[in-house]
């Protein structure tokens, strides 16, 4: 390992991470709160035979009652998973295959994660139609078109909380409306929002909910499927063991895992909205000094609703490789981190209707709770002298 | 982080087993960075070069085949699911003593029996192999999870290969207890778990021969080759790599928990000589024994031993909650009421005769309780 580690690309210790939708560094009172499930509290939580294997149980439970707070769930509608990916999966896979016989249709939006928009693949191949829904040049969904596209032919609506590259809040309270009307399951991917913004399943009519660790500086490797209970929504599982989270995702939890998710919703809970707000601010600073430095840089995506930790920037004139390129020390992304290596324009950028050239100029840039003014300054200088650089 | 030891002693290290410091500093090294392995600026390039230094590491412990994949996955449940859903085979054949995450992902798998020792019937496998209606695969674990029997890989996996099927070996309990090499073996699909062996929870893998192709399970932004999406869980994938190389260094000094293991079995059966120790006389894990004490129910000797501060299992950790006979000492030709009776012990890379003392003590209390009741009754 240390051999490797010598040898690895490390970032210097004055680059600015600013990477955040990709993921987040772990909070160290996340690892605090971990770290002891791997050592003196070690027990396997499904042993339940005895003392070890019963306070790692304790433990998971905890965590489950604080992540259902977060939300206004019920601890026992709370899933563990290894991630949101997984939770996407199990989410609209397993949903749509129960209900299958009665209703044979699946809607999302043109501007879903993969893994949802694969997750609909998958279940077309099992005579599963899918319809996809365009967005508005905003990024938000247009309520008219999509209440035009449920019906009782409907098993369900999976729309993202905040998406992953523009950060665009979607109404989840008027689609959730919009879902009970027709009796169609909504699901909502809420990896990017889980915790930065307020959600709740009662007031929103949510029916199923992704959530991340790694987006909420908990680690990566753990999520969690909100499951409604009442109405009961059931879900045929992905796979199938030793029946562990009421069988609906078998194979051993990692308590460790879990505790950290818990305590990165407590800490979400409690410093959540001010967060919200100084991210906000900082957002305007970054906005701000730019424009004192630069012309020609478009936002992407709704100005105000959307993630206070996300912006989206199309510099005219500047591919957006060759400006990371020319910015070793800033870590920006053209897209989602999954096809970071894809030289296509994004599939998102292109959904708002971005020609090719705004599309292949577009930067994501993301905040979050380490990231300091200082910072943010020392980016904006650093990407103000890049591109005016790559224009001349 | 406080270092004293449980005042409990801890007796079911095949449930799971604490994990070793070298993996919790890896992974306190890994959760200090930040960095998504699929993004391409200098944090995500850091860690995709620690995420291919892991997997070099996990592929060189299991013996995978030059040209091999491996994938990570999240456990090894996930990772038998994608072995055996994956291929396409029209015809499984998997052995009557594998764990219930195997038998639940192929629920109409012919089932090759096992003999009275614990291990497969080969004779069987034979037949069923002659017999077999298509393209197969074969799914046998390396040692059990419940028995620690060792099972003859190299031979299941001659009689398939001549017959054109594929062997996907379940090796979760046999890495880092037993020296295990896929090539040498000739297994096509191995499944590993990290929390078996030291590493932590929540990460397992797969490795596959050169070749050989899969139907991904879990789809999304196309990571590990396309076989399982989903951001890897890169701490717990640095975890799981230093736990897997210290546990292979390390097997010459696990060998000798066998000495520790047998003379426990021996105390046990002279202080009750009804007592039955499953695949006794059989190649197994050196930290594994089954034993049933008949007339006691294996639930009342896990709370018994509980009381007493020792955790042991009625069986597999995952159905510890249910009261059904085990599936593997019933194959192994067990009536109901011996497998009933029989609970796992499972040292652990640190146990000691200290330990083993203690439950010898607390377990000949409840045998000669018992037995005093019935010769009251």
């Amino acid at each position: 390992m240390n051999s490797v580690r010598r040898n690895a690309t490390r970032p210097p210790p004055d680059a600015v991470y600013l990477d955040y939708q990709a993921t987040t560094p772990v909070d160290p009172r996340v690892v605090e709160a971990m770290l002891p499930y791997f050592t003196e509290r070690f027990g396997n939580p499904h042993s339940t035979g005895h003392g070890f294997g019963l306070e790692a149980a304790e433990a998971v439970e905890a965590a489950r009652a604080q992540i259902a707070a977060l939300i206004g769930a019920e601890p026992r509608e709370i899933v563990f998973t290894s991630g949101a990916t997984e939770a996407n999966n199990l989410a609209i896979k397993g949903a749509t295959r129960f209900l299958k016989s009665r209703r044979n249709r699946v809607v999302t939006l043109a501007t879903e994660h993969k893994c949802v928009l694969e997750s609909m693949r998958d279940l077309a191949r099992e005579g599963i139609d899918s319809e996809i829904v365009p967005v508005e040049a905003s990024g938000l969904v247009d309520l008219d078109r999509l209440a035009a596209a449920l019906d009782d032919r409907v098993a369900l609506l999976s729309v993202m909380a905040a998406n992953n590259e523009i950060g665009v809040l979607q109404d989840l309270g008027a689609i959730g409306v919009l879902c009970r009307a027709q009796g169609v399951l909504l699901h909502t991917d809420a990896a990017q929002a889980f915790g930065k913004v307020p959600l709740d399943v009662q007031a929103m009519k949510l029916d199923l909910v992704s959530i991340s660790g790694h987006k909420l500086y908990a680690p990566k490797g753990i999520g969690a499927l909100y499951v409604r209970h009442r109405p009961r929504v059931r879900l045929e599982p992905l796979f199938s063991g030793g029946a562990q989270e009421r069988g609906l995702r078998s194979g051993t939890l990692s308590p460790a895992l879990c505790v950290a998710l818990g305590q990165a919703a407590v800490l979400a809970a409690a410093e959540g909205a001010g967060e919200a707000r100084r991210l906000a601010g900082l957002s305007r600073r970054f906005q701000d000094r730019l424009a004192g430095l630069l012309d020609g840089v478009a936002l992407n995506g709704d100005a105000e609703r959307r993630l206070p930790g996300n912006l989206n920037l199309s510099f005219a004139g500047v591919a957006a490789l060759d400006l990371m390129a020319a910015l070793p020390d800033v870590a920006l992304a053209t897209g989602s981190a999954c096809s970071s290596a894809a030289v296509e324009p994004s599939y998102v950028l292109k959904a708002l209707g971005l020609d090719d050239a705004r599309a292949n100029a577009a930067v994501r840039i993301g905040f979050g709770r380490f990231t300091t003014e200082v910072e943010i300054d020392r980016a904006v200088e650093r990407i103000a002298a890049a591109v005016t650089r790559l224009r001349a | 982080m406080s270092s004293s030891p449980p005042v409990f002693t801890y007796l079911d290290h095949n449930a799971t087993t604490p994990v070793r410091p070298a993996a919790i500093a890896a992974m306190a090294e890994t959760l200090a960075e930040c960095g998504n392995p699929s993004s391409v600026h200098r944090a995500g390039r850091a860690a995709r070069q620690r995420l291919e230094a892991a997997r070099a590491m996990v592929a060189e412990a299991v013996g995978l085949p030059a040209g091999g994949t491996l994938v990570f996955t999240s456990g090894g449940t996930e990772a038998n699911q994608l072995a055996l859903a994956g291929t396409g085979r029209e015809v499984i054949l998997r052995s009557a003593i594998e764990h219930d995450s195997v038998r639940a992902a192929v629920p109409d798998a012919i089932e090759i029996p096992a003999l009275a020792g614990g291990t497969v019937d080969l004779a069987a496998l034979a037949a069923l192999l002659a017999e077999a209606t298509g393209p197969a695969l074969v799914s046998v674990m390396a040692a059990n999870n419940e028995t620690g029997v060792i099972q003859p890989i190299a031979e299941i996996v001659r009689l398939a290969h001549a017959a054109g099927a594929l062997v996907h070996c379940d090796a979760i309990q046999a890495i880092g207890k037993i020296g295990f090499d896929m090539a040498a073996l000739g297994a096509d699909l191995v499944s590993i778990s990290a929390h078996k062996l030291g590493g932590p929870p929540g990460v397992g893998a797969l490795a596959l021969v050169p070749g050989l192709h899969l139907a991904a399970r879990q789809r999304g932004g196309g990571q590990e080759r396309g076989l399982r999406a989903g951001t890897e869980n890169l701490p717990g994938i640095a975890g799981f790599a230093a736990a897997i190389a210290q546990a292979v260094a390390e097997l010459s000094r696990y060998q000798a928990l066998t000495g520790l293991r047998d003379a426990m079995e021996r105390s046990l059966l002279a202080i009750e000589p009804a007592a039955v120790v499953f695949g006794a006389g059989q190649a197994r894990l050196p930290n594994t024994s089954c034993v049933a004490l008949p007339g006691v129910s294996s639930e009342l000797q896990v709370i018994a031993l509980d009381l007493a501060g020792i955790g042991v299992s009625a069986g597999a950790a995952c159905s510890s909650g249910k009261v059904r006979p085990s599936h593997v000492l019933e194959a192994m030709g067990a009536g109901p009421d011996l497998a009933r009776s029989a609970i796992r012990i499972s040292l652990g890379r640190d146990t000691g005769p200290a330990e083993i003392e203690r439950l010898v003590a607390a377990w000949g209390a409840l045998a000669r309780r018992h037995r005093d009741k019935r010769g009251a009754a």
